[in-house]
């Protein structure tokens, strides 16, 4: 584990991506005092205006919207929308720091979730072996037959907008790489005498699963699953861009970048009038993914020495 | 090698039965009166309680559990998909007009993907750690982090809103009036732009290759990284072989040792990747066509799930999730062609 660390440390690329992933769990933690919410609740991105098309850098707020606010008893930190306003008067630049929020969310819980179905399924089919591993990989290979992203759509589509179900189908659906991969690894471990030791002294069959063959097997999962935030992330933004995700005004990266779709070529004369209502959720995003990939990148260098210094 | 296609091949029914059961268990999720709801095409039928409970009954929704999935399943193999109200008109319908757009797209997005990711990474591999190296990879890794829709928009953003050469759609205006509705126009492929060789009109060919290189880039993008870096991984590994060396001792020309001797068995491990592309392919088209409102089966899928249209929804995925079974079946049957060992399992 030291050794891991260090070289996560010591590795130029990795430190990057460790470096921006720090930034970003910054901005998490501070988001309500780097954006202080108006509305109750802090997920809803408040409007600037009710103008429909994005307005550029550093809008101030309408009047009609500044009376509704303090109407409603909220005092207003920033006059100003510093990354412009998206479609419809949204502060594009709250939308991002509360968004980071929603992505860490979506990314920790989703893998999580999914991470914890794919290894009691995968540990429960190697270890005991037989019917109940075909039935629960033929089950796998069932679950990977529907591309993930239509998956995810229709799942999502049947239950309904909101995060939650976002999450829901990410998870049904993406549980099935851990499966395999911890199933291949216990399929080598269970035949280690520990094991076998194990079993002659009349030790449960589901102690030795968690206790003496998981401890052993999951390091591989692990790297896997935090490879698997970034991915999860864009996503659950894409479900959001095309318009089965996150509630309309709600604090979501993909959402933002939705609101820019309509306005992304400009009015005639001026093209890229509206650069900002896609750049700022766009770079939001990238860097994120950018920086797991940049950390997993190196995990995997770690883990498989045949490819060390290569890839 | 025929037992091993052949046992695949009887494999392929239960795969298909056990995908469409998955697909009916999600559409069961809806109740009875939201499935009855994508059967029909007139919604005021909904309103009569007793009117709607007779239609229940004779689609079967409120079955038990497997007379409803047989029952769903006889309509399936009719081609009942039901009614689409996005597209006003039957669900199977609407697949079929919208096929060969998404398949003339898909078509042109896996060929420049295996030649080129491959050419680069062999590039890679042979030039190891130098500049050209070193550029390809960070390009290949920035490449892997943009998300398909935000690369679409900075597509779109540049080629089309600045600079005015790639524009949105599949065709334009006029050629849509002259493919559509003239009586000149003869349709043979439905890919408009073998169509419009094979009818002479090399402004139509042009106008429609002008529609489809935004989208081919941004449907392929990821594929052309993640190719070009299991090609290099895999390329370094087989240059550093005892036959490599053998090769190059004997004297061998290092080009004919690179795209002779190496490249072959380096390819090995591209064929799986073949597989994962299907899949990153068939989600990516819902992304691509909405980006580029290209009319293909995933912009209509996207639009239906936003008007949860779910009739619409559930035939795409069943169409998607058949596409890709057969998809991974090619790959496998390829890859046991290419690799001896594979056929051994």
């Amino acid at each position: 584990m030291y050794r891991i660390i260090k070289k996560l440390l010591s590795n130029t690329t990795s430190l990057i991506g460790l470096l921006l992933l720090l930034i970003f769990v910054l901005i998490a933690i501070f988001a309500p005092y780097i954006a202080p919410p108006l509305f109750p609740d802090p997920y809803q991105i408040p409007r600037m205006s009710w103008d429909v098309e994005p307005q550029p850098p550093g809008f101030p707020i309408s009047d009609d919207m500044r009376y509704i606010y303090e109407s409603l008893g909220q005092p207003i930190a920033r006059d100003k929308a510093i990354f412009g306003t998206a479609q419809g008067g949204y502060d594009i630049f709250y939308g991002l720091i509360w968004g980071t929020r929603t992505a860490f969310r979506v990314g920790i819980i989703t893998v999580t979730c999914s991470m914890l179905i794919g290894l009691i399924g995968g540990s429960i089919a190697a270890y005991f072996g037989g019917w109940i591993d075909e039935l629960l990989m033929r089950l796998t290979d069932i679950f990977l037959s529907i591309p993930f992203l239509v998956a995810a759509m229709v799942l999502t589509t049947i239950l309904g907008r909101g995060l939650d179900k976002v999450m829901i189908a990410l998870i049904a659906f993406g549980w099935m790489g851990y499966s395999r991969v911890i199933r291949g690894s216990i399929l080598c471990t269970k035949e280690e005498i520990y094991v076998m030791a194990a079993k002659a002294l009349g030790v449960k069959d589901f102690r030795i699963i968690f206790f003496h063959l998981l401890p052993n097997t999951i390091f591989p999962v692990l790297v896997q699953a935090s490879m698997n935030i970034g991915s999860m992330v864009v996503t659950a933004a894409a479900l959001s861009f095309l318009g089965v995700g996150a509630p309309l005004g709600y604090a979501d990266w993909g959402q933002m970048v939705s609101f820019a779709r309509n306005w992304i070529i400009g009015s005639p004369g001026k093209a890229g009038e509206y650069w900002y209502a896609v750049f700022f959720p766009g770079i939001f995003i990238v860097l994120f993914v950018l920086s797991w990939n940049l950390v997993g990148d190196t995990l995997r260098d770690i883990l498989d020495p045949r490819l060390r210094g290569e890839l | 090698m025929l037992s091993y296609i052949i046992r695949r091949l009887l494999m392929l029914p239960l795969i298909l039965l056990g995908v469409s059961f998955l697909i009916f268990c999600l559409f069961s999720l809806l109740s009875p009166m939201e499935r009855l709801a994508t059967y029909i095409n007139d919604p005021s039928v909904l309103k009569n309680p007793q009117a709607a409970q007779r239609l229940i009954d004779k689609y079967h929704l409120d079955d038990q559990f497997p007379a409803g999935y047989i029952y769903w399943l006889k309509s399936l193999v009719k081609l009942d998909f039901g009614w689409s109200p996005t597209a006003n008109q039957p669900v199977w319908e609407a697949i079929m007009q919208r096929f060969p757009a998404t398949l003339e797209l898909v078509f042109y997005s896996i060929i420049p993907v295996i030649l080129v990711g491959i050419w680069l990474g062999v590039i890679s591999a042979v030039h190891h750690n130098d500049l050209l190296d070193q550029t390809i990879r960070v390009t290949a890794i920035i490449g892997w982090s943009l998300p398909t829709f935000i690369f679409g928009l900075l597509v779109l953003f540049i080629f089309y809103g600045i600079l005015g050469w790639l524009p949105p759609g599949r065709l334009s205006t006029w050629a849509q009036y002259v493919v559509y509705s003239g009586d000149s126009f003869k349709n043979y492929t439905y890919f408009i732009t073998i169509d419009s060789l094979l009818n002479g009109r090399l402004d139509i060919f042009w106008d429609a290759i002008k529609h489809l290189i935004g989208p081919i880039i941004t449907l392929s993008y990821i594929n052309w990284a993640y190719l070009l870096r299991i090609t290099r991984s895999s390329m370094l590994e087989t240059l550093r072989k005892d036959y490599i060396r053998t090769a190059r001792a004997k004297g061998v020309d290092e080009k004919r040792v690179i795209h002779q001797h190496a490249r072959k068995n380096a390819l090995i491990p591209v064929v799986t990747v073949a597989g994962m592309m299907i899949v990153q392919m068939l989600g990516g088209v819902v992304i691509t066509e909405t980006v580029f409102t290209y009319p293909g089966l995933g912009f209509w899928a996207a639009s239906s799930a936003q008007q949860l249209d779910y009739g619409s929804v559930i035939g795409f995925a069943l169409l998607f999730a058949f596409m890709m079974v057969i998809g991974n079946l090619i790959v496998d049957i390829s890859y046991a062609l290419i690799d001896p060992r594979v056929r051994l399992e």
